[in-house]
């Protein structure tokens, strides 16, 4: 997908950090539903790109969301954005490569 | 190579729907994207695409809703749904099938196994339209079959039931569709009065089984209509399916003459189970068969000899096909003969016989028999019949009068040809004789065979006093006209205009020893018994009859007037 690469990374990257503020609201309104929710989302996405760890993340997040252990939520929340942070410098190394 | 397939991708996820639809168009199909179901629901209607990849956690309208509707708005047509799931819980899984779900494609997605998958879809696709296109084929082709039966049907009803089935002493039980199981019933009133029935059952089913239904009833009503005596009709009968049918195809039947005048019943049965005489008091008889069907032989061996048997009023001629006797239960048990027995032993009147052999088959089998047909035909007072005048074919513009002919049949002749037909087509020219059709025919048939049985063949009509002399008469006369090498039955036909209209003198003339026909008429109006009705009714039916100057003969007169 030589073309529309550099635009996956973009696109991924972008609707990542909406999915991020999704979360973080439904952790604050403590919605446990809408954070299963946003979680699965956000793990379906990051498997395809190959974000093994934070897919990990998410699949714990969403779990607590399903169990309703929303007070598990900060704590994981806090180690996904991290991993996101670090997810996101490589993306953008990456996407140097294919800068013109 | 799979064709080009366009696609319908539904995913929220801005990434995965480009990554998805990247690969899709890659492997040569058309994309279509949505990002929630409500969008990819307005995109199915417009584009309608050949499979839809579907997201199930999707914001304003979840996959499992568009799912649903996209299905419904489908209809028979198949529209593979791929779920795009990573659900992992067996319930979500479940409810992605029953919203009409084909399949799952587990995130993160695999090029190999999503080519797979749609190229498997796309297989099942085809084979619901093929299924599809052949129900939808086989559908027009049964309605083209039925479409034909119907207008084969409405034709042959044209044909067969010119005749008089509805006749108030006939009763018959069939299906409407009865002649695609090739049974097949005909009435017809005779010219001279009398009528002539047949029940037949081609082998076989459908089309080719209702076939030789045609041109069994043009010939049974044409030839009845002219006058033919039965033997004659069988033996067209038989020489014309003989002709046309396959071999394997031919026609199990059963005819009747019915004399109401007489009082009498002729009888062929071939291949049809056995038909029954009841009696109104006395026993029964059965009616066997005692030839091949017609169509089975060459015409030189068919075999056109009747039974004849002496009737009275209220006596009844029951007569069925055999898919009566054929019938089957659960168990496979026939229907069969015994249990027929039982319902004619019980001797049910008239209205009930039929309805009863119905009630009891349907009580035996359990459901509604259609290739059974039976009939019914009772000996009432002619009077009683309103049967309608003749028909004739043609403009009835033609004019003969002022001629005279002369006939004379002798032995050869008279074993084998019925001259009735004959005289009787030349007369019924005479515009005049037409409404006078019936009479003729009745006088002229009396004439023949007062001449043949009691003049040429020498019979004694004392004989048929009784049911035993009655066969003895029948048997006697069949045996001396095998035998006969001489003696000639004479028509003098004279036609002389009068007085605007016209008058017919026939003066039939035989070799017998000569009589005093004069005395003979009066001596036999007086008789009651089964033999003096002939005379009588010539009597009755004609304007004037005498025993012709030399004795050898009787002179009869028919005249019109005018306006008649």
């Amino acid at each position: 997908m030589e073309d529309e690469y550099p635009v996956l990374l973009d696109t991924f990257v972008l609707d990542s950090e909406e999915r991020l503020l999704v979360l973080r609201k439904a952790e604050q309104a403590g919605d446990a539903q809408n954070l299963r929710l946003a979680a699965h989302s956000f793990k379906g996405s990051c498997s395809n790109m190959g974000a093994l760890l934070l897919s990990g993340l998410c699949k714990q997040l969403e779990e607590a969301g399903r169990r309703e252990q929303l007070e598990l939520a900060p704590d994981l929340l806090e180690q996904i954005e991290r991993e996101f942070a670090i997810v996101r410098i490589l993306l953008k190394s990456e996407r140097q490569r294919y800068r013109r | 190579m799979p064709e080009r397939l366009s696609i319908l991708i539904a995913e929220d996820s801005a990434a995965d729907r480009m990554l998805l639809s990247t690969i899709v168009s890659r492997q040569g199909h058309r994309v279509l994207t949505a990002s929630n179901g409500l969008e990819a629901l307005a995109l199915f209607e417009q584009e309608r695409p050949q499979l839809v990849l579907m997201d199930a956690l999707m914001p304003v309208m979840d996959g499992f809703e568009a799912a649903r509707r996209i299905k419904q708005l489908a209809g028979e047509a198949l529209v593979p749904i791929i779920f795009l799931t990573s659900l992992s819980e067996g319930e979500a899984l479940v409810r992605c099938l029953e919203a009409g779900g084909d399949d799952f494609l587990a995130k993160p997605y695999n090029r190999i196994i999503l080519e797979a998958k749609i190229k498997a879809m796309d297989r099942l696709r085809r084979l619901q339209d093929t299924v599809l296109q052949q129900r939808d084929l086989i559908a027009k082709h049964n309605e083209h079959l039925l479409n034909e039966q119907r207008v084969a049907k409405a034709v042959f009803d044209k044909v067969a039931h010119s005749g008089c089935l509805n006749a108030p002493n006939i009763r018959y039980l069939q299906s409407p569709y009865a002649v695609f199981n090739g049974d097949l019933l005909l009435a017809a009133y005779k010219p001279s009065g009398g009528m002539h029935v047949l029940l037949g059952d081609f082998t076989g089913h459908g089309l080719p089984a209702a076939i030789g239904a045609m041109p069994l009833a043009e010939v049974f009503y044409g030839m009845t209509a002219k006058g033919y005596g039965l033997t004659d009709i069988l033996r067209e009968l038989n020489a014309k399916l003989r002709h046309i049918l396959p071999r394997g195809v031919f026609c199990c039947a059963a005819l009747l003459n019915v004399s109401f005048q007489r009082q009498e019943v002729e009888v062929w049965n071939g291949g049809l189970p056995d038909g029954y005489l009841l009696r109104r008091d006395g026993p029964r008889t059965a009616l066997v068969s005692r030839h091949l069907p017609l169509g089975v032989l060459e015409p030189a061996a068919f075999n056109d000899s009747c039974e004849v048997y002496p009737l009275a009023l209220g006596d009844r001629i029951f007569l069925l096909s055999d898919g009566v006797l054929e019938a089957c239960n659960a168990q496979q048990e026939l229907f069969g003969e015994a249990r027929l027995l039982q319902v004619l032993d019980a001797n049910p009147a008239a209205a009930q016989l039929l309805y009863q052999i119905q009630q009891a088959l349907h009580d035996f089998s359990g459901q509604q028999q259609d290739d059974v047909s039976l009939v019914e035909v009772s000996l009432v007072e002619e009077r009683q019949l309103n049967r309608p005048p003749l028909a004739f074919a043609d403009s009835g513009q033609s004019h003969l009068l002022d001629w005279s002919a002369s006939f004379e049949f002798r032995g050869e002749t008279l074993r084998h040809f019925n001259p009735l037909p004959f005289l009787l087509q030349l007369l019924l020219e005479v515009q005049g004789l037409r409404p006078q059709g019936g009479a003729l025919y009745t006088v002229l048939a009396e004439l023949y065979s007062n001449a043949l049985e009691h003049g040429v063949l020498g019979l004694d009509s004392q004989l048929k006093q009784d049911a035993e002399g009655f066969a003895e008469y029948y048997r006697q006369r069949s045996a001396r006209l095998l035998q006969l090498r001489e003696g000639y039955v004479r028509f003098h036909l004279q036609l002389l205009p009068e007085g605007g209209g016209g008058r017919l003198v026939i003066t039939v003339e035989d070799s017998g020893k000569g009589f005093d026909a004069q005395a003979l008429i009066l001596r036999e109006m007086r008789l009651d018994g089964l033999s003096g009705r002939g005379l009588a009714l010539i009597r009755q039916l004609s304007e004037r009859c005498r025993g012709s100057a030399d004795g050898q003969g009787i002179s009869v007169e028919f005249s019109w007037s005018p306006d008649a």
